[in-house]
């Protein structure tokens, strides 16, 4: 199937930005998706509130753009009710860690079968550029006229503390490792969580003097390095990419869910 | 012994309706006076199948149920006043996205954390008002097993019929006291399933086109009709829209389907009305108290009488006219500060003679506290 029949064209163009790393997020899955032969008829997506969320509308998949920050909970109850689908969710810095940052770590916790893409460009982009639990101390946005005083979260260290069984981390500049990646956290039976950094040049770097969309990109290649890499051991201070966690096995949760009901239809 | 027959808390009676409507999903949150939803249904649920589930909040319980809906299922959560403001925010997006849901809500005293473990009916106009934006809204009640049993069903059946959330307003009272329940024979109460689209695959499906009758066919996500649910505005694919002729058509609809229905969803009780000179307005435990009253000076002559309302919202307001007209004085009873008696005063003819009989201090309104203000309104003294 070619990469158009995964796509409502009928929704086209789409609202994000020039220079939005967004898109190339939606790229990458939807090759990935693409690459896994996966029939669309057994694929849900969910998505909350923001910039991110929007990538929901796009996909010939079921789906269902929700409420900020709730994503993880509503696709919980999709995949608990039918567990034979494909669960993606992506979402943005302020649905997976402000608001949704309960749901984020209670869904790790139960290690449900969740593939969550965090598309991190460290602001609240459809509000017009205030800071988010991602950006970071010292950062200028509409609401840190002054610079921000806000440490942020660290979104691979979240996830691998709350439980979730894969854990990875790429960037919208390596857009060939984040279809790699995803592939393989859509395989991980459990809860999966993908950092991709993403940019944005409208908001983020405008206001933190980053430059355009291709200088941001540079910073995805520049400072970061994979895991295991020459690059990171000799730069620390490099932000590492690659699998950070991937336990395959950890007992899913709609597979414990069955057992639960083995055992109810026995006769307690 | 028939096994039909149980001796039940109120809320368990909610159980068993909810499983003879056949509920096969639910996720909740503890909290009383309604915990006892989830103790049971964690237990019950898997042994048919169902799935259960317990959330890490109010908001995300309301958020999977609706998930789970939208793979074809029939869905409830439980809660009380402070996790029902908490399910406020994902049941208006039910009611944009014409999720059929059930929500129950076992009312205790508020604001806030309130009286946990005491009676209220504050809760009637967080009920129809607590999300924001215009909508309308199904609110049902009941004042005994039986009735909770059969309203339990009803909300079932109401969900799927107009695709909409519809909430049960039990109490701490009716809840946690126990009586007897019958559960009806298979076949009994009738049911309505999930009204599928009959579109077949490769043909343009319209999730929000509503049928000449209103209704709107739906398809189970993992079906063969992918389409998008959001709770922004938007066109008959659900696609997000803010086309002005496209937002009022939507809003209309989604208030319109339930509100021109009024007739058939409105439920209620009439206990010695035909000849009734005062009549009564309650629902709920505190009907009981009302009925108790009415029973009592019948045996003594007095020409008194119950509406017992079974369905709050959409507003029986017709209904509430016409019993109403020509009474001597409406004593609305109920344990907040005049909830249902504002919208009373604001259906009858004569809003001068209604009056308010109420207990708002935790405990159940009881027959005398009643007696006492009907005689003040009689003119006989106290």
């Amino acid at each position: 199937m070619a990469i158009k029949d995964y796509l409502r064209q009928r929704y086209f163009p789409h609202m994000w930005c020039p220079g939005c790393g967004h898109g190339i997020v939606l790229n990458a899955l939807i090759r990935a998706v693409q690459g896994m032969g996966l029939d669309k008829n057994d694929i849900v997506m969910t998505s909350g509130i923001g910039c991110s969320a929007r990538i929901s509308g796009y996909v010939d998949f079921h789906t269902l753009h929700t409420l900020h920050g709730r994503a993880l909970a509503f696709a919980t109850g999709v995949k608990l009710s039918k567990p034979e689908l494909t669960l993606l969710v992506p979402m943005g810095d302020g649905d997976a860690l402000a608001i949704g940052g309960n749901h984020f770590i209670h869904a790790a916790r139960r290690n449900i079968d969740i593939t969550a893409i965090v598309m991190n460009n460290r602001i609240y982009g459809m509000t017009g550029g205030q800071f988010s639990p991602l950006s970071g101390i010292g950062k200028k946005a509409t609401t840190a006229p002054y610079t921000t005083i806000d440490s942020n979260f660290d979104v691979v260290k979240m996830a691998v503390a709350s439980g979730a069984t894969f854990v990875a981390r790429t960037t919208a500049y390596h857009v060939l490792e984040a279809v790699d990646l995803l592939q393989k956290a859509i395989s991980h039976k459990g809860f999966s969580v993908v950092e991709i950094l993403s940019q944005c040049p409208t908001h983020y770097g405008r206001k933190n003097k980053e430059g355009d969309a291709s200088s941001m990109m540079e910073f995805q290649k520049s400072k970061t390095g994979k895991l295991g890499s020459k690059a990171l051991e000799k730069d620390p201070t490099l932000i590492p990419r690659g699998i950070f966690v991937d336990d395959k096995d950890a007992s899913e949760y709609c597979s414990a869910y069955d057992k639960i009901i083995e055992t109810a239809m026995k006769g307690r | 012994m028939n096994n039909n027959i149980k001796f039940v808390q109120g809320n368990e009676a909610c159980v068993e309706g909810a499983l003879y409507a056949g509920i096969d999903f639910f996720a909740g949150y503890p909290i009383t006076p309604s915990t006892e939803i989830a103790e049971l249904l964690s237990g019950r649920l898997p042994e048919k199948g169902g799935k259960f589930i317990q959330m890490e909040d109010e908001i995300a319980s309301m958020c999977a149920i609706i998930g789970a809906s939208l793979t074809g299922h029939k869905v409830m959560t439980a809660t009380s006043g402070p996790g029902f403001s908490l399910k406020q925010e994902a049941l208006g997006y039910a009611c944009m996205a014409e999720i059929p849901c059930v929500i129950v809500d076992v009312q205790r005293g508020g604001p806030s954390t309130g009286n946990p473990t005491h009676v209220s009916q504050g809760d009637i106009n967080q009920a129809r008002w607590g999300t924001h934006g215009d909508h309308a809204i199904i609110a049902l009640t009941a004042s005994n097993h039986q009735d909770v049993f059969a309203m339990t069903v009803d909300a079932f059946n109401l969900a799927e019929t107009y695709r909409t959330p519809v909430i049960l307003l039990f109490d701490e009272v009716v809840g946690h006291m126990r009586e007897k329940l019958v559960v009806p024979e298979k076949g009994d109460i009738p049911l309505v399933e999930r009204l599928r689209t009959s579109v077949r695959k490769g043909v343009d499906y319209h999730p929000y086109l509503p049928r000449e009758d209103g209704r709107l066919p739906m398809s189970d996500f993992g079906a063969e009709h992918r389409y998008n649910v959001t709770g922004l505005f938007h066109d008959m694919w659900g696609f997000p829209s803010n086309n002005p002729k496209v937002v009022r058509e939507l809003l209309r609809h989604i208030v319109d389907k339930i509100e021109n229905n009024v007739h058939s969803i409105t439920r209620y009780k009439e206990h010695y009305l035909e000849d009734a000179q005062y009549i009564m307005i309650s629902y709920g435990s505190s009907a009981r108290s009302a009925v108790h009253l009415a029973r009592s000076r019948r045996a003594r002559g007095e020409k008194l009488g119950v509406l017992e309302l079974q369905s709050i919202w959409p507003f029986p307001e017709d209904i509430i006219r016409e019993k109403c007209a020509g009474k001597r004085a409406v004593i609305v009873v109920e344990m907040n500060m005049g909830q249902v008696m504002r919208h009373v005063k604001a259906a009858v003819d004569e809003p001068e003679r209604v009056f308010l009989a109420n207990r708002i201090d935790g405990k159940l309104i009881t027959p005398t506290n009643i007696k006492t203000l009907l005689r003040v309104i009689q003119g006989r003294g106290v």
